[in-house]
């Protein structure tokens, strides 16, 4: 049941972002846009447990947002009508595919400053005590900022979850290249449970029971699909975790995966008709 | 006597904390001083929040804040510190309201001070937030001014910059416009350049000058008023506009909207572009009542 769910959301993000890869290609989007595919099952499986225990935290997004908007049950004709700069978009067709937001799901914009909303995160949390989920990559974790935003998360005790979405890449620069540590280590440093693990719906779960009762970490490494941004690919025989699961779950993920094709087909269609 | 700024502050962040249910963030905010006497003595626990040294995640944490609605005070002890304050204040909280409809309201205490405090630290930098859309600046300089401030900022839902400046924080007194029909020159000061222009303007009209003079509280917006306009308009030989800024940044910016709505020149001065030292001859300070007293006879005899 609970990969199952999971799956649903993996398959909404998935089968959304198939479509803007092609919209970019013909150019129907012509802004800069960052795809979550490959990745989906980082929100997609924190969404789910999140659900699971009955917690509506404040989520801050990163850049490469649309699986985590998605996946927390963000509205998606917002975020189409987003992508094509329409002013009933989620950022009033201001923030493009970089500063989506959902108000209504708790979900704060990125102002495009690498790890930024780290900072903004752990401050909001301190405010409201309220739990607090903040997604970044692995090269947002390098910004200085955001290991004092650890630190004072460690502080103060406060109930956030710090999800970092590790792929190994700085555009294509890899990690190895830019540094000699890791960032579930650093967070230990500062006194919180700091994990390394990789984006299995199960993995994540195991680390989840002690999420909202201190500061945690979970360095999780994912495999993304295309390019940094925009519709490009560069290597197509990458590991898919979405493959891999729909492989496990059979025909039911064959099923959701159909469903939600073409719900997103219809709704990119329906929104396209009155551009 | 009235209350000075200090106690005026000291009272505005008291009830901002306990009857508005509020934060105060900064560093070093419950040490010795209690930030030149300006803080109530509160914790923690009371919403006086220590925060660490981490001056560009420090600005972050009071966006987060900001968000929340709770309308947050942020004491950065010295103007200078904002080059690291400045960055998540004005690249998030000032555009929120704009890109998101999520207004991010918070008060910044900015504090400068003049001289001896080298390269890195003092003077006003209010310059830096001005150029950023969604930001309002305020420098006041009279106990009534910082309650107009603090009150035009809970009414509003903007980030707003609040200029202090510690020479000014022992006032009592109000300033007063003085605006002739017909000067020779107005004075248009800015922050603690405010008192100083008072005693150069007695100087000035001792030797026989009319001199108006013109009290900038509110730096953005700048709104050119037109009993200023006129004032200007009417003088023989312009104005200028003073600040302890450097003088290319706000100063040059209103006299130049000056000068494109009216008809006489408007000069600045400010501090000069050059880095200032601890030491006397090398400090870089903001025009002395001598200074202001020359550069009008300039004016004159140009």
């Amino acid at each position: 049941m609970f990969r199952t769910q999971v799956f649903k959301k993996a398959s909404l993000v998935r089968n959304f972002e198939e479509i803007v890869f092609q919209k970019l290609k013909d150019k129907t989007i012509s802004i800069p846009s960052y795809l979550s595919v490959g990745q989906e099952f980082i929100s997609a499986t924190i969404a789910q447990l999140v659900e699971d225990i009955g917690v509506e935290p404040d989520i801050f997004i990163q850049h490469r947002g649309h699986g985590t908007y998605l996946s927390f049950g963000g509205d998606v004709i917002q975020l189409i009508d987003e992508l094509l700069g329409k002013k009933t978009g989620c950022a009033n067709g201001m923030g493009g595919s970089a500063s989506i937001q959902s108000i209504e799901k708790n979900i704060y914009g990125h102002d495009g400053m690498m790890g930024s909303q780290v900072p903004i995160a752990v401050g909001s949390c301190y405010a409201t005590k309220r739990p607090t989920i903040v997604f970044m990559g692995d090269s947002s974790a390098e910004e200085d900022y955001v290991f004092s935003s650890i630190g004072w998360a460690a502080t103060k005790n406060l109930p956030i979850l710090f999800v970092v979405e590790d792929n190994n890449l700085s555009i294509l620069t890899e990690k190895s290249v830019r540094r000699s540590w890791k960032i579930d280590e650093v967070a230990k440093g500062f006194g919180v449970t700091g994990v390394n693990l990789l984006d299995s719906p199960f993995d994540i779960r195991n680390y989840f029971k002690d999420v909202f009762k201190k500061p945690i970490l979970l360095n999780i490494n994912t495999i993304r699909k295309y390019w940094h941004a925009g519709a490009g690919i560069d290597n197509p025989e990458v590991f898919d975790r979405y493959e891999d699961e729909m492989k496990q779950i059979g025909n039911e993920a064959k099923k959701i995966h159909e469903e939600n094709k073409k719900l997103v087909t219809e709704l990119w269609e329906k929104q396209l008709e009155k551009q | 006597m009235g209350k000075t700024i200090r106690e005026t502050i000291k009272t505005i962040t008291e009830h901002h904390l306990k009857v508005e249910k509020s934060l105060c963030f900064g560093q070093c905010l419950t040490a010795v001083g209690w930030v030149g006497g300006t803080l109530p003595e509160l914790y923690e626990e009371d919403g006086m929040v220590e925060v660490t040294t981490a001056d560009v995640a420090n600005g972050g944490f009071v966006v987060g804040a900001g968000l929340q609605g709770i309308r947050p005070i942020y004491v950065v002890r010295y103007q200078g510190f904002q080059w690291y304050n400045s960055p998540m204040i004005t690249n998030y909280a000032s555009k929120s309201k704009e890109v998101w409809n999520r207004p991010c309201p918070i008060f910044i205490r900015s504090i400068a001070m003049e001289g001896g405090i080298g390269p890195v630290a003092g003077s006003s930098h209010h310059s830096l937030y001005q150029r950023m859309p969604g930001t309002k600046i305020l420098s006041p300089m009279t106990p009534n001014e910082y309650k107009y401030a603090y009150d035009s900022f809970m009414t509003d839902d903007d980030v707003y910059y609040i200029s202090e400046h510690r020479r000014s924080y022992d006032n009592t007194e109000e300033f007063e416009d003085v605006m002739y029909e017909e000067s020779d020159v107005v004075l248009f000061p800015i922050s603690i350049t405010r008192f100083d222009a008072e005693e150069a303007r007695k100087d000035l009209e001792s030797s026989g000058l009319k001199v108006s003079i013109i009290h900038q509280l509110w730096i953005k917006p700048f709104v050119f008023k037109e009993e200023w306009k006129k004032c200007l308009n009417n003088s023989k030989f312009g104005g200028i506009v003073l600040d302890d800024d450097y003088e290319q940044g706000v100063a040059s910016s209103i006299a130049h909207r000056m000068m494109i709505e009216s008809n006489k020149k408007v000069y600045t001065m400010g501090l000069e572009h050059r880095t200032a030292g601890f030491y006397k001859d090398v400090d870089n300070l903001p025009p002395s009542p001598k200074e202001i007293f020359n550069k009008v006879s300039e004016m004159i005899n140009a």
